[in-house]
């Protein structure tokens, strides 16, 4: 099921875009309100609720005990996983991720491992066999548009704000010392920007009815230092060399009034 | 942060790649169009050490119905890796991985295709890794590009795929698996080269916007050499001036 867009809402975004307006009364490289809160997930090792406009994401992590990879031994594991949840949209359908929740987790897995956010060889516990698994989940809770950067900035604020058991090492055995924790090692502060390609036009953190309507979608991950650690164009359509420059630079700019919120 | 067994160096002292390739130089590329006889068009691609066979199917009636659209064809795209594909056996069927390289595949042809021709009708593409060496996404594409050419299908333009990366720091074309298991950063790119339109662009890793516009750049020069191959690859199968 797909939602539906008048013809006259179509047209009249459209007509905006053409003069670099927006219904919302926007610039084109404005985000819409901006709220994040942490921790409030009592079973969660960290969390995060962030809304962008009406659109509300919940992140929590969850930390357990694992196995390497083989070719990283020394190496924590990291797993970020999305849920479109029926409750947010009803476009949204009950079932295993689709290809949408796939493609949303990959694009903050891949900000947050490119930009090497966490020092994974610090939650190494014994060499090859035994390391922390980190899993972030995503939880769609409300869908109004730009679902990836509000996943983005809430994943990195909930591993920031998330806290590892501490632990002893006994000859092959991992000692979880009650009570006590230490904050998981973060050290970059990825952020992804995401723009819809509307009438020629590149529009910052599109909301649901621009989403409907857009040509096409990028979007750029940048870390704090302004380098690009991550893109991803999304849905049909095509972007030119000049438009891709643009947007990169618009993400590096715009993301440090983001990464303010971390 | 070094891996296991990663080699010294990527890029030797008299500036070339471990198998001896300039910076800009993509993997020797062997086209062929045609092969499947069931398919309605088909085509295989080697790169380097990447084995990978395309196949279309459609114009054709669309089941199940419901998907069916009044307006246009369904484009579906299917990109799946043989078990035997990869170093370690990989377990057959869809992983996460792959359906998000069947998702950017599938809108990498939407620009292109006239699905508008075909109301109500699918289009299948199925991209078949037989033997994998990095940038299978890409030389995937180019191959389904001349399947969709072979089965008749109008299109505004061919559409070419090629991955840049950086490695050793510097931004290099066509990386091997080597290059994109211990190099920085990885950027597949697929575009429609006569259009200057690029429909497919994802990049991991780590890239200043310098590097990042060099590399773009660098792309789209790679596409361009994979497209005169592309229609090489077409006038062979059907002539042509």
């Amino acid at each position: 099921m797909a939602d539906i867009i008048a013809e006259i809402k179509k047209d009249y975004i459209y007509s905006l875009a053409e003069k670099d307006m927006r219904v919302d009364g926007r610039s084109l490289d404005q985000y819409r309100p901006i709220s994040l809160e942490t921790g409030k997930m009592g079973r969660a090792q960290g969390s995060a609720i962030v809304k962008i406009g009406n659109t509300q994401v919940i992140v929590g992590t969850k930390l357990e005990i694992g196995e390497p990879f083989p070719d990283t031994p020394n190496e924590g594991v990291l797993t970020v996983n999305a849920e479109l949840v029926p409750l947010a949209s009803p476009t949204f359908e009950p079932g295993p991720p689709d290809e949408n929740a796939i493609e949303l987790a990959r694009v903050v897995d891949r900000g947050i491992r490119e930009s090497d956010a966490i020092k994974l060889d610090n939650l190494c516990l014994i060499e090859g066999e035994k390391v922390w698994v980190t899993f972030v989940d995503i939880h769609v809770i409300d869908h109004d548009g730009n679902l990836i950067d509000a996943s983005a900035l809430g994943a990195i604020s909930a591993l920031l704000n998330t806290r590892l058991p501490a632990t002893k090492v006994e000859g092959k055995e991992i000692v979880i010392e009650e009570g006590e924790t230490v904050p998981l090692p973060v050290v970059q502060k990825p952020v992804a920007c995401t723009f819809a390609k509307i009438n020629g036009k590149l529009m910052l953190d599109p909301s649901l009815d621009e989403e409907h309507i857009m040509e096409t979608r990028v979007t750029v991950t940048t870390d704090a230092d302004g380098n690009i650690r991550a893109m991803q164009k999304g849905i049909a359509g095509y972007l030119t060399k000049e438009e891709l420059i643009k947007a990169v630079q618009i993400a590096r700019e715009r993301s440090q009034e983001l990464r303010k919120f971390l | 942060m070094a891996k296991v067994g990663a080699p010294e160096k990527l890029i030797t002292k008299d500036g070339l790649r471990l198998d001896g390739r300039r910076l800009d130089e993509p993997r020797p590329v062997k086209l062929e169009v045609g092969i499947l006889k069931r398919a309605d068009g088909s085509a295989y691609i080697e790169q380097g050490r990447n084995k990978i066979l395309a196949a279309v199917y459609g114009p054709r009636e669309l089941h199940p119905r419901h998907l069916q659209k009044p307006d246009t064809a369904l484009v579906r795209c299917r990109y799946n890796m043989s078990p035997f594909s990869v170093p370690e056996r990989r377990r057959p069927g869809p992983d996460r991985r792959t359906i998000e390289i069947s998702k950017v595949a599938r809108e990498a042809f939407e620009q292109a295709i006239f699905a508008e021709h075909y109301p109500r009708a699918g289009i299948d593409i199925f991209i078949e890794v037989l033997e994998a060496d990095a940038g299978t996404r890409c030389a995937g594409i180019t191959a389904a590009s001349l399947a969709l050419a072979d089965a008749g299908i109008p299109m505004k333009d061919l559409v070419s795929a090629i991955a840049v990366g950086k490695i050793d720091g510097q931004v290099v074309l066509d990386l091997t698996g080597i290059e994109d298991n211990y190099g920085q950063t990885d950027m597949p790119v697929a575009m429609m080269p006569r259009r200057n339109e690029i429909t497919l662009l994802q990049m991991d890793g780590h890239f200043t916007s310098e590097e990042f516009e060099q590399a773009l750049e660098l792309a789209i020069k790679g596409c361009k050499i994979l497209y005169e191959k592309q229609r090489e690859a077409l006038k062979t199968k059907y002539g042509g001036p």
